[in-house]
């Protein structure tokens, strides 16, 4: 075990292990791109599961399960994060931890459970590296969850029908079409490994930590920018946080909001229209998100949020009810 | 009656809503107890099916504008450094760096001209502290050369048995010595600037090599109206535009082994070679890797391609008949 959490050692731990460990930089950089790896195929997964409605019964549970998994992938990530020790580690976790100070009555005294002390320390540190090793087993039984409910309802397709009359053997078929998917992922993940290690990593977490300069721009990881965004959008510090925190719980409620009796977007091209409005407010909070706090971000920002939420909470429902007062206007019946 | 290639899509949709249990595909029979919702479905599709898809001609042109408004963002995304650079702050241009190609290793020979340009220059302020002599055997140096220039340095050591820390000249498995024995030391004989140290300096900073580069020789005059506080330099590249660091390179300020002319560009440019290659020291193996490991899921992924598609063959080209009984 060449990483050490401590605050003095886990910077230079990294860096030990980058430098003098035999092939520690590959296991390292995989570590670092592994988990944008993880999230690219997180983000696709979740977006082509909202583009075909396969949330919806009998595979809500899937579903529910996939959004836990999304969420406590979040957690480990930005527990993981921390562990280099460098200026972005300290400052990510000091904002982050900090937005639970925001809940009345118990915040400040739960944010100082959290860290072990008064600010993001050596406590801290040791308590998120073993938590960075425990929270996967988590996610390992989470996700046996996720493929013990889809094994239930067996998985969708892209007509959102029922396919069970015709069943395709997993040997040799998905088998081998899984393979081929793992080589090009395994092809995408040697380009950016091989080549561009750094290039989704923030240059401020290669400085040490230090708590008595502040980096003038916090920005956390690629894959968190949008819910960041959606958090800096919101100019009260507890809504902000609620908000934040709706903003993937919404995700769950998905199966009792969509109420269309056909499931694929192939046949809603209403639907696809917003459902690719809604990957636009996505794109533009990841990009709001790496933008520092300042007009035109901040209002842009709030749109997007605003745009992010109506996805949910306004289009879904008055698309279903649309499409299913177009679908009575007819009253043809086919020749058969 | 016998449907088209097709037109199982909709018969299928029919199933979905009349809940007709299929048994076996030419088993299908359409319910016979249809409701008007159900009708109403069936005729939406055989609309769809007969005027050319509504569906999909209308829905070219709404999906259209979204998709585009993704695109350019993501663009804008990818194209936008992470920091917006404050108006007082120059971006750095990009230079062409020997290393920086998918295949292009370190120039050997620069960095060890760098090195140089370290020991005699930088190094007088700003310490290496995770480089060891022996990291530049073979990259830079012959192991006698390495251990001559570490034995050149007097390093303490110790406690020994009688529990008195001494001196001894140094090894190759020793770091490079820092110039001042602590922060606050530093601090105080830079006018309270702390150098930071080298060692990762190139990873640390945006734009990293062409940062560096250009803030060495980016030195110059304060333009007219800037006021640059009593202790600090004008430097266009550097945050703010104010530095503690002085210009250090100037025309030869060094003498090259290798008989090399020291300009202030020729050292700069060496110096940030030898930065790059200290703060990512495998770069070559890396990359050396990553071909390999390329050319390698390249061949399995065509094999796999292969095998994939000849298995598959039949489902793909399978014809599903729903017949009347």
């Amino acid at each position: 075990m060449h990483y050490t959490p401590h605050i003095l050692f886990a910077f230079h731990s990294v860096e030990h292990i980058m430098r003098d460990v035999p092939f520690g930089w590959l296991l390292r950089y995989s570590h670092l791109n592994g988990a944008s790896l993880f999230f690219i195929l997180l983000y696709l997964h979740l977006f082509r599961n909202l583009y075909y409605s396969s949330y919806s019964p009998p595979r809500h549970w899937t579903w529910i399960f996939g959004v836990l998994l999304f969420f406590f992938s979040i957690l480990t990530a930005f527990i993981g994060y921390v562990l280099p020790w460098g200026q972005m580690s300290l400052w990510g976790a000091t904002v982050i931890t900090n937005l639970l100070s925001a809940f009345p009555l118990f915040g400040h005294s739960l944010v100082t459970w959290i860290w072990g002390g008064f600010s993001v320390d050596n406590p801290t540190l040791h308590r998120f590296f073993s938590l960075h090793f425990l929270l996967p087993f988590l996610l390992f039984a989470l996700s046996l969850l996720h493929m013990i409910a889809l094994h239930h309802s067996s998985s969708g397709n892209p007509l959102g029908l029922d396919s069970s009359f015709s069943k395709i053997p997993l040997s040799p078929y998905f088998l081998l079409k899984d393979f081929l998917g793992l080589l090009l992922l395994l092809l995408f993940f040697s380009f950016l490994l091989f080549f561009s290690p750094n290039s989704l990593a923030h240059p401020d977490n290669y400085i040490l930590a230090n708590p008595m300069l502040t980096p003038p721009h916090i920005v956390p990881e690629w894959y968190f920018l949008p819910f960041y965004a959606i958090l800096r959008s919101i100019p009260h510090k507890l809504a902000g946080v609620l908000i934040m925190i709706s903003s993937i719980a919404v995700l769950a409620l998905l199966p009792w909001i969509h109420s269309f009796s056909s499931r694929s977007s192939l046949f809603r091209p209403l639907f696809r229209f917003f459902f690719f409005l809604f990957l636009a407010s996505f794109f533009l909070l990841t990009w709001i998100g790496a933008m520092p706090v300042e007009s035109p971000f901040l209002s842009l920002g709030l749109f997007s949020t605003l745009l992010y939420f109506s996805f949910f909470l306004l289009f879904l429902p008055s698309l279903a009810l649309l499409e299913s007062s177009f679908l009575s206007s007819y009253h043809l019946l086919p020749s058969s | 009656m016998k449907t088209s290639y097709w037109r199982p899509t909709w018969g299928l949709i029919h199933r979905l809503y009349t809940r007709t249990t299929i048994r076996t595909p030419n088993q299908l029979r359409l319910g016979s107890q249809t409701s008007s919702f159900q009708r109403s479905l069936l005729a939406l599709s055989s609309a769809q099916q007969e005027q050319g898809s509504w569906g999909s001609r209308h829905s070219k042109t709404f999906a259209s504008f979204p998709t585009i408004a993704a695109t350019v963002f993501a663009t804008i995304y990818m194209s936008c450094p992470i920091l917006k650079a404050d108006d007082e702050t120059l971006e750095p241009p990009k230079y062409p760096w020997n290393h920086s190609g998918p295949l292009s290793s370190f120039d050997a020979a620069a960095i060890r001209r760098g090195h140089q340009v370290y020991k005699n220059v930088c190094a007088s302020c700003h310490s290496m502290e995770s480089i060891a002599y022996r990291n530049l055997i073979g990259v830079a140096y012959t192991e006698e050369e390495a251990k001559a220039m570490a034995e050149e340095e007097e390093v303490e050591d110790g406690p020994n048995e009688e529990g008195e820390m001494f001196t001894r000249p140094g090894r190759i498995s020793d770091h490079f010595p820092a110039p001042y024995p602590n922060d606050e030391a530093a601090r105080y004989a830079n006018s309270g600037a702390l150098p930071p140290d080298l060692s990762y300096i190139v990873k640390a900073r945006h734009h990293g090599e062409d940062y560096i580069f250009a803030l060495l020789t980016g030195y110059r005059d304060p333009p007219e109206g800037v006021n640059i506080r009593e202790g600090l330099n004008y430097n266009p590249y550097f945050t703010g535009g104010q530095i503690a660091m002085a210009r250090a390179l100037y025309d030869g300020a060094v003498e090259f082994d290798d008989g090399t002319p020291a300009t202030t560009s020729q050292m700069a440019k060496d110096v940030v070679t030898f930065l790059a290659w200290a703060s990512d020291p495998h770069q070559d193996e890396r990359k050396k890797m990553g071909v390999q490991a390329i050319f390698t899921i390249s061949v399995l992924f065509l094999f796999a391609l292969y095998t994939k598609r000849l298995r598959w063959s039949l489902y793909k080209s399978r014809r599903i008949e729903f017949r009347d009984m």
